[in-house]
């Protein structure tokens, strides 16, 4: 038996705030609303008790992310909260943090869109967060926990590859993931390695002045900048892609999924696995950098995958890629902000699935 | 062993603290737990539930596609899910409340007066923790002396008097459904 007695129950909202104050974030910035209000709630209990620390509710979601830029200028841990709609309006600012390759977290706990959509659980932010988002050429690391726990783990990994490549970091977490509530353990923060912030604007006195500005007019600068955040994209690329397999060793159909959907898709998995479908799943912890060779090297052995989603197809683009033809890619998804599905309805579609194409292909 | 229950109810009845309280004695007792609370735009006297999932392993769903046992405390949800109930399973409900039969032949159906039971008590709004305490008894997942140790870390220190009435309503909840199985 696991012992969970000397962990803490926290809802995943909790664990995103606590995790943060853990890691050494003691700068909050943001604009309520559902489904994270419990951040910004536990924020501005535990952060104005702390030496240095800030919690400021802004106007807008603008002057929110406006503010943890400036934060981050100062070479300060910061980080900034909010759903979909919410993330939307950051956009602007994302994209200068990016170009001024400025480090923060900032964590997404996606809701039904577009436009106010509603508050209930999805994964529709999949391209916004994959795809860079903002204007211009650049990614943001971004990554999808499924347990509170790894809510947890993630956002501390957040800070520390946010410090370690310079830029900001997406933690794509979901409405269902904030809300739900279990153990934690918690860990204290990895702090080492991390480069010197020599880049921090933290008053000129006996050295040189530094300047971070995002308006590049010299001729050829601006391409000399591109290709360099190119280079930092390609290491991130090389060296940080994360995922799980859960049941790949004798899998004829792949699953691959992330989130709560993976969770639920894990339910189903063993469900079907007891009537003996050889099922197995990917899932990718990291979405950018997406963990594609591991998709492809699994096409070796397995010629079926099935993609499910919150949403009506957008991780199953970065399948295809992968694959590049190798294996069958079929989907089943369903539009974010609506019914939760459960593991029974999963199970169906997995069955079906296996009984349509494994069988048959043999 | 994994399994998997709803609590559901009135918003303002306890319905989380129910399943807040729950997940806080299985835990200290050493299990995996997950506690799935449905938000929606909910208001008090709106509907309220939340899915309680307990195992020695690691817990895939959080999400129940047909639950052992529901807690109904309101007309509204026990209409609403006594046909999520897995068969076999069963179904506890708040009998100071709820009028009408369930349609379902295949599941235990367990009446508790628990409305009743905490106005003996002296104060209604502890009929969630009768009920708690009446559910520990029935179903023998937890411990009644695990959940009354679960409600020190979710009272204040400040609060010792709701402290001890919320711990005594456990208790009546469950030693008189002991009782009646005498």
């Amino acid at each position: 038996m696991k012992s969970s007695a000397n962990k803490v129950l926290l809802s995943g909202n909790h664990a995103v705030a606590e995790a943060a104050i853990r890691a050494g974030c003691h700068l909050y910035f943001g604009y309520p609303i559902t489904p994270q209000n419990e951040i910004p709630e536990y924020m501005s209990e535990h952060l104005p008790k702390i030496k240095g620390g800030a919690f400021v509710q802004a106007e807008s979601e603008l002057a929110a992310i406006n503010m943890v830029l400036g934060a981050a200028a100062t070479g300060r841990r910061v980080m900034t909260t909010s759903s979909s709609p919410g993330i939307s309006l950051m956009q602007e600012g994302i994209s200068y943090l990016a170009a001024l390759e400025l480090p923060c977290v900032i964590a997404n706990m996606v809701r039904g869109g577009p436009g106010l959509g509603n508050i209930a659980t999805a994964q529709s932010d999949y391209f916004q967060s994959t795809r860079g988002g903002g204007h211009g050429d650049y990614r943001t690391i971004t990554l999808a926990p499924c347990t509170v726990q790894e809510i947890y783990d993630l956002t501390q990994l957040g800070f520390y590859l946010a410090d370690k490549y310079r830029g900001p970091v997406i933690i794509q977490g979901e409405g269902l993931l904030g809300q739900m509530v279990e153990p934690v353990e918690l860990k204290e923060p990895d702090k080492k390695d991390l480069p010197p912030k020599d880049w921090a604007l933290t008053g000129a006195k006996d050295r040189p002045g530094r300047m971070l500005r995002s308006l590049i007019l010299e001729e050829g600068i601006l391409e000399e900048h591109n290709w360099k955040l190119n280079r930092k994209y390609l290491e991130i690329e090389k060296k940080e892609k994360r995922f799980e397999s859960f049941r790949m060793e004798d899998a004829n159909l792949a699953v691959v999924a992330y989130g709560s959907v993976a969770r639920i898709a894990k339910g189903a998995i063993k469900r079907v696995r007891e009537e003996g479908l050889k099922v197995g799943m990917i899932r990718p912890i990291s979405l950018w950098p997406f963990p594609g060779e591991a998709i492809r090297k699994a096409a070796e052995k397995v010629s079926q995958f099935l993609v499910i989603e919150l949403s009506c197809g957008q991780m199953i683009e970065d399948v295809r890629l992968a694959l590049a033809g190798k294996a069958e890619v079929n989907f089943y998804g369903r539009p974010g902000g609506g019914v939760i599905p459960n593991p029974a309805e999963f199970g169906r579609v997995i069955s079906r699935n296996y009984y349509q194409k494994v069988r048959k292909a043999r | 062993m994994l399994t998997k229950m709803v609590f559901s109810g009135f918003g303002g009845q306890g319905i989380m603290m129910m399943g807040y309280a729950l997940a806080n004695a299985v835990m200290k007792d050493g299990h995996e737990v997950t506690l799935l609370p449905a938000y929606g735009a909910e208001v008090r006297g709106g509907s309220a539930n939340c899915t309680i999932a307990i195992s020695d392993d690691e817990i895939a769903s959080p999400v129940a596609s047909a639950p052992e046992f529901i807690v109904v405390m309101s007309t509204p949800a026990f209409l609403r899910f006594q046909n999520h109930i897995k068969s076999g399973g069963m179904l506890i409900l708040n009998s100071s409340l709820i009028e009408g039969e369930t349609i379902r032949e295949d599941i235990k159906v367990i009446p508790v007066p628990a409305g009743k039971w905490a106005l003996e008590l002296g104060d209604l709004r502890v009929a969630n923790f009768v009920m708690l305490g009446a559910f520990a008894r029935l179903t023998g997942l937890v411990a009644l002396k695990s959940l009354e140790e679960a409600l020190v870390s979710l009272f204040p220190a400040r609060k010792a008097k709701l402290l001890e009435l919320n711990q005594r309503a456990l208790r009546f909840g469950y030693q008189t459904i002991e009782k009646e199985e005498k």
